[in-house]
């Protein structure tokens, strides 16, 4: 156990793993903040689709030889977010077959780019760890976390101050709406601040698997808690540790961070589950 | 000036029409109670008025520096997601949302008034427990809570006793009416016309035949109305 911790204690001397903790529990804790309101508005489909905007965009921005992603790939995912919310609400057509079509497309298209025109000489490993984000975590340098330091502080402080907009639009647009409250900018403000998430998110856990970062926490609190407020607390903890115990294990055991993180959070996904009836069936 | 003046408002889903011939005036203090039959376009035409949908044509003016930050809502459903987690406080707090503008949090005034509504509507016990949990009458109170959150001037309300219990209901006509004596103006869709008959001072009904007055020229044109079917000398 003491050779375990000394082993962490001498890892943590390197900037690099420090920056991936600093970085990895902050985007933990923003994407869960905002998991609980896109799950209970059914906008959660939209995280989805935006993350493959993402890959697109990422893709796009290794063809032009951009060096920071960041210009290209956070404009082009706020768009699309959005896009997808104004076409999700007017089309008859069903939103999600529209965030579909569109996140298919942008992944394959993204692929196509990258294989034809990249210069790298290993395309299906730069693929690779952008749809997983293998090891990006812990490349990150500090400029780069300095910036992911930033958007999170950003989106924490906008989810606190608008929070109890954020729970009414949640809870009851019409109503929301009819009493003077502003649901449309909100529901605008949600859309963005959810690209930002996600172009953070791809950092760590790569663009597949940040709607797992997104969803878990929020039904895996869910399970126990029944008002809203301990819901986003409980959830946020519960990213927060899986976040940094994930990447704590991935540099351990050497396995992949987005996965390991991934894996953490449907860990506790179970072990609430199970809680949360057990607690019923008293 | 009267807080609300609808004129000649046509209203539907698509082009399709569901009401048409709209017109009526709610003034300050009114109690004005709408009624018709099902599917006749009373819900469409209260959102209307709250500016949730578009009518095809007509107006809907509002008058005396009305604001939307002033008006309650009670909506006839709630489409609540199932395991949304919610309690009772929060969503009857929510009710201060348009008051609170751009200030984060709700003003220990705001926090009294969602006390004392729950107090009012007797479900203050019931502060802590989750909303989908309740019985459908509990939820009822639960919104109506909300509502008065909300309400400074004007109060909207679509069918409010459904699902209550007589006693309750009766309760709910009493709490009504004493806010309406307090000077807010109340819109109430209904189906029970007695109520409508005791309480209101105004009556629109909308759907097969049109008609708007007060409540004594609405008394009036049944009589008369009652008269003539009773002779066969009326129109049908
Ligand atoms: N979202 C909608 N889209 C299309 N048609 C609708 C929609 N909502 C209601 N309608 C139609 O509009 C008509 C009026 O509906 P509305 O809900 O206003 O009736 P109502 O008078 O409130 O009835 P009730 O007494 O049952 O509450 C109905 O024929 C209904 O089918
Ligand atoms: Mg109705």
């Amino acid at each position: 156990m003491s050779e375990l911790f000394s082993k962490i204690v001498l890892y943590f001397e390197y900037p690099f793993v420090r920056y991936a903790m600093i970085a990895g529990v902050l985007i933990a804790l923003c994407s869960s903040l905002l998991g609980v309101t896109l799950v209970l508005k059914r906008f959660s489909f939209i995280g989805d689709g935006l993350s493959h905007v993402a890959f697109g965009a990422i893709a796009i921005a290794a063809v032009l030889g951009l060096t920071n992603e960041m210009l290209i790939v956070l404009p082009v995912t706020v768009l699309s977010a959005v896009l997808l919310l104004k076409t999700g609400r007017r089309t008859k057509i069903k939103g999600d077959a529209a965030v579909a079509m569109i996140s298919v497309g942008a992944l394959a298209l993204g692929y196509l780019l990258m294989s034809v025109f990249s210069t790298s000489a290993n395309v299906s490993g730069d693929v690779c760890s952008t749809l997983f984000g293998s090891s990006l975590i812990l490349t990150l340098s500090k400029a780069e976390v300095a910036v992911s330091v930033v958007l999170s502080a950003v989106v924490t402080a906008v989810f606190m101050l608008f929070y109890n907009k954020i729970f009414a639009v949640t809870f009851d647009e019409d109503f929301a709406r009819a009493g003077g409250v502003r649901a449309g900018a909100y529901n605008l403000l949600i859309a963005v601040v959810t690209a930002v998430v996600i172009v953070l998110a791809m950092n760590l856990v790569g663009s597949l698997l940040i709607s797992a970062l997104i969803i878990f926490p929020a039904l895996s609190a869910m399970c126990i808690f029944k008002s809203f407020r301990p819901v986003i607390v409980f959830s946020a903890i519960i990213s927060v540790v899986c976040a940094a115990a994930g990447i704590l294990i991935s540099i351990l055991a050497a396995t992949p961070v987005g996965a390991t993180v991934v894996a953490a959070d449907i860990a506790a996904f179970l072990i609430c589950r199970i809680a949360g009836a057990a607690v019923r069936r008293q | 000036m009267p807080l609300l003046t609808v004129k000649n408002l046509t209203l539907g889903y698509e082009g399709r029409t569901v009401a048409d011939g709209i017109s009526f005036a709610v003034d300050s203090g009114d109690y004005l109670c709408i009624i018709g039959e099902n599917g006749s376009g009373k819900t469409t035409l209260m959102r209307a008025v709250l500016r949730l949908n578009s009518p095809i044509s007509g107006s809907i003016e509002t008058g005396g520096g009305l604001k939307s930050t002033e008006i309650g809502y009670l909506p006839q459903q709630t489409e609540v997601q199932r395991d949304f987690p919610a309690s009772v406080r929060e969503i009857v707090l929510s009710g201060n949302a348009g008051h609170a503008g751009l200030r984060p949090f709700y003003s220990a005034a705001e926090k009294a008034a969602a006390l004392s509504n729950m107090e009012k509507l007797g479900i203050a016990h019931l502060a802590k427990r989750c909303y989908r949990e309740l019985s459908g009458g509990q939820q009822q109170r639960v919104l109506l809570a909300r509502a008065l959150c909300a309400t400074r001037k004007l109060l909207l309300l679509d069918e409010p006793v459904s699902g209550l219990d007589p006693e309750a209901a009766a309760e709910m006509y009493d709490i009504i009416d004493r806010l309406n004596q307090e000077g807010i103006t109340v819109i109430m869709i209904s189906h029970d016309i007695s109520a409508a008959l005791k309480y209101a001072t105004h009556i629109l009904r909308i759907g097969s035949e049109i008609f708007f007055g007060s409540r004594n020229e609405y008394i009036k044109s049944r009589q008369f109305a009652d008269f003539s079917a009773a002779y066969g000398s009326g129109e049908e």
